[in-house]
């Protein structure tokens, strides 16, 4: 309450704003079928993704492919202190923030003095490898990875409530507390900081900033976004495995931070859900060609590729930017 | 003592491999000034267009010609059509940064999907032109066969080739010219945008090899190229991306470096190997061990 | 009048660098493009070599209109550009840089005896013909930077500024032999200078140029002798 009393007019707007989300998800999730309510599920999980992904590139400039990687030593870790330590749930996603804090504090001190190509090829070199090392090591599974098992639904919520509808709630919850938090961050200093080091490198250096720390500032909560979103990907396929942190996938939060505009948070959650709804279209039009093997399996990745190149091409910034820019013209 | 020889000599012949993709990568960034990451995708089309005619034909060999066509065909046309596209949408905003890299890797990915949807994800594999077996000396085998010999020999010989080329034809003259200084290049009379699609085009051509050669002992599939496009990359930077005789070089001290962790440590640790060999370049040396002075960066 | 330059505009961005510009060379003199810094000078040589495009106005090089082409069409057509302080690549040779400019004649011969016509002119280039170009002094990178241009054998050599950054006896070497070439070659020359005195003494014709406009335009001799001009650009 001393908060509430604190807090200036925008942020209560704010959270009461998000409140409101909430309550609708809430009634949408009991109105819903259960494939739905799965890719609910999913839709928060990629939102909390394509926010660390906004955060990192951006703002703060550094175009990573790694967060892939990082999602998956949120998985993983969540996993293994799930398992071997019998925690509860909720410290299991609480340490695969740590964890994955601790990794992107590590990748970004390296990485700091990077750019462009450089920063690229060595996360490119994380995404592709990283899959591998989980292949080697006994303890992290192997291929066939480990197990995510969130438990079910608290019995109070009766004998109708699905495992999915658990998992949308857990994963709205989560991705509804990242994305306020994360929103809070962006607007604040931080935010501007990582704005102008982006803009101008030069210039932002010559101010005082000191631009390697806040570079690795905004991977380590990059990562730990990363590393959030991956634990909750691991709750909703119940399965942390190499197979589910693919380069492919570092593509895919690439593809839809830049359509639904690289530097908006707001658009994460336009990109989550075109994300989800690729597979889907892939899917129509594979049966419309007659389906088979191939088409089903490389077309979704296709579509994402396509979708990339023609979104850096023609709306860098977002479909958001030539709206604005045609409001623009229209006013002047 | 057997050991060390060994896995040198093994290194030598899997950094070679890397070498070519290294200075495909080093050709692009030197005239265009973009890391071409789409280089994995068009090798690995190439290597399929490859082993389709080395399948049929049962010539190893032939494969190899039909994929140095492709690629380079592949190579100019990403040029003449993505690239010029790419750069005539000049970007600002926040997207500028990120732009080109990105639809690099976006066009990687397209490939890819091209080439899954027409061969599928199961792995092919193409029947080596020499033999696999270690060469046996009086009573020991060593591990390094004829066709690690092959691969050496094949790679030097391109590479002289590409030297030649470069120092002492005109071609390669514009080559440079165009890659130092496209400006005065220009007003030299030199038609730069054709020499850059050139230059791309040869690149592609050398990804198509690099592509064979690695299948020639390897799997093929739509991913199989991603680790050589990785350690293509690492070498590249080891060298200095300006440099192409740095990356090869590069590629040498990485192969052997790798070959030797796989040898004296375990299987597991290779790729963190590399990745570590690359995280310390790039915070010791950032411009490559064959730098002088001050670097042309992005 | 083999260069007709007429109402030519070009912009940077928002700012007019040339402004309405309009001037004429004969075959085979030398005019001096004079004026301040950020007058427009550059920009002008720019665009009559193809790397910057013209807003508006046009531009008659032997009886042909030539805005709008690129610059490797232009140089076919017999015009050099040496751009201002970098017209030199340093990691080339010597020998390579001025093979650079002959390439697209596509003759070998023609280009040897090129090399050694240029050779003939600048002796150091020839006593350093096969090191690095970023191994020579500021004066022999001047000298390497025009031995190239004239490889292409120009009939309109565009030259910006050769005397910056040189010592004075240098310069004196660079302009006489600017002066040289021009009768001998029967070249068509436009020197950029903010070395007005010296640049005007070689000179035929004199231009001044101030915020992209022309303000002067007469024989080199008058301009030496006409009091504004004195006061403005020759410190007297």
């Amino acid at each position: 309450m001393e908060l509430w009393r604190k807090a200036g007019l925008a942020v209560r707007k704010k959270v009461a704003f998000f409140i409101l989300i909430g309550w609708a998800l809430l009634l949408i999730g009991d109105r819903v079928d259960e494939l739905r309510v799965y890719q609910g599920a999913q839709i928060a999980m990629y939102t909390i993704a394509l926010a660390s992904i906004v955060l990192l590139t951006g703002y703060s400039g550094q175009v990573s492919l790694g967060n892939g990687a990082m999602m998956a030593v949120g998985g993983y870790a969540a996993a293994l202190t799930l398992n071997n330590l019998g925690s509860p749930v909720w410290f299991a996603f609480l340490m695969a923030i740590v964890a994955s804090a601790l990794f992107g504090a590590f990748l970004g001190t390296a990485a700091a003095r990077l750019s462009g190509p450089y920063l690229a090829g060595t996360t490119l070199a994380l995404a592709v490898g990283l899959p591998e090392i989980a292949n080697q090591f006994a303890f992290l599974g192997g291929v066939p990875g480990l197990l995510f098992d969130v438990g079910f639904p608290p019995a109070r919520f009766g004998e109708e409530f699905s495992q999915y509808k658990w998992f949308f709630w857990i994963a709205s919850f989560i991705a509804l507390l990242a994305l306020f938090i994360t929103s809070n961050i962006l607007q604040s200093r931080y935010g501007r900081t990582w704005r102008a080091i982006r803009s101008s490198p030069l210039a932002a250096e010559l101010s005082g900033i000191n631009s390697s720390r806040m570079k690795i500032l905004a991977f380590t909560i990059s990562s730990a976004l990363a590393g959030l979103a991956g634990a909750v990907m691991a709750m909703t396929i119940s399965l942390v495995a190499p197979g589910a942190y693919t380069l492919t996938l570092s593509f895919a939060l690439v593809t839809g931070a830049v359509l639904a505009g690289v530097s908006s948070l707001p658009g994460v959650v336009f990109g989550a859900l075109i994300l989800v709804a690729i597979p889907e279209i892939a899917d129509v039009v594979a049966n419309r060609f007659g389906g088979g093997e191939n088409l089903n399996n490389y077309l979704p990745s296709l579509i994402v590729s396509v979708l990339l190149i023609l979104s850096v091409i023609f709306t860098p910034n977002g479909p958001g930017e030539k709206l604005r820019r045609h409001h623009h013209k229209k006013s002047t | 003592m057997h050991k060390l020889l060994e896995t040198i000599l093994i290194g030598i012949s899997t950094g070679s491999i890397y070498a070519l993709m290294s200075i495909a990568l080093v050709l692009v960034w030197r005239s265009t000034r973009v890391v071409n990451f789409a280089q994995a995708g068009q090798a690995v089309l190439s290597t399929y267009i490859g082993f389709e005619i080395a399948s049929r034909t049962e010539i190893f060999w032939l494969g190899l010609a039909f994929a140095i066509a492709a690629g380079a065909l592949l190579g100019a046309g990403v040029d003449y059509f993505f690239m010029r596209v790419l750069f005539k949408h000049a970007v600002s905003g926040a997207a500028a940064v990120v732009a080109p890299v990105i639809a690099t890797l976006g066009l990687l990915g397209l490939i890819r999907g091209v080439v899954g949807l027409i061969w599928g994800g199961e792995f092919k594999s193409i029947k080596a032109p020499a033999s696999t077996d270690g060469f046996t000396i009086g009573e020991t085998t060593i591990p390094f066969s004829a066709l690690n010999l092959l691969v050496i020999g094949t790679v030097f010989s391109i590479l002289i080739v590409l030297a030649i080329v470069f120092q002492r034809t005109n071609l390669g003259l514009s080559l440079r010219a165009s890659a130092y200084a496209p400006e005065i290049a220009q007003l030299a009379g030199i038609k730069t945008a054709r020499v850059r699609t050139i230059g791309w085009a040869i690149a592609g051509g050398v990804g198509g090899v690099a592509g064979m050669l690695v299948t020639s002992n390897n799997f093929l599939s739509p991913y199989s190229l991603d680790l050589l496009l990785v350690f293509g990359f690492i070498a590249a930077v080891i060298g200095g991306l300006e440099s192409m005789v740095g990356s090869v070089v590069g590629a040498l001290l990485l192969g052997i470096t790798l070959t030797f962790i796989l040898n004296y440590v375990g299987t597991s640790l290779v790729f963190i190997g590399g990745f570590v060999v690359l995280i310390l370049v790039l915070l010791v040396k950032p411009d490559g061990i064959m730098a002088k002075g001050r670097a042309r960066r992005a | 009048m083999s260069l007709n330059v007429s109402n030519l505009t070009v912009h940077h961005g928002a700012i007019c660098a040339v402004n309405q510009v309009s001037l004429a060379v004969p075959t085979g003199k030398l005019a001096a493009i004079i004026g301040a810094n950020g007058a427009g000078k550059t920009t002008l040589l720019r665009a009559l070599s193809g790397l910057n495009q013209p807003t508006h106005g046009s531009v008659m090089w032997k009886g042909e209109k030539i805005v709008g082409l690129k610059p490797e069409v232009l140089v076919r057509r017999g015009i050099s550009h040496v751009s201002e302080g970098k017209s030199v690549i340093p990691e080339l040779t010597v020998k390579e840089n001025l093979e650079l400019g002959a390439i697209w004649r596509r003759n070998a011969k023609e280009s040897k005896e090129s090399i050694d016509h240029v050779v003939s002119i600048f002796p150091r280039l020839g006593e350093r013909i096969q090191q690095r170009a970023d191994t020579l002094s500021g004066g022999e990178r001047q000298m390497l930077a025009i031995g190239r241009a004239i490889m292409s054998k120009p009939q309109l050599l565009l030259l910006d500024e050769p005397s910056l950054g040189l010592a004075p006896l240098v310069i004196e070497q660079i302009f006489q032999t600017i002066r040289d070439l021009t009768t001998s070659m029967n070249l068509t020359v436009l020197l950029v200078e903010q070395n007005a005195m010296g640049a005007l003494q070689i000179a035929d014709l004199g231009i001044v140029l101030n915020l992209g406009k022309v303000v002067a335009m007469n024989h080199a001799q008058v301009l030496i002798n006409d009091p504004a001009v004195r006061a403005a650009y020759l410190g007297y």
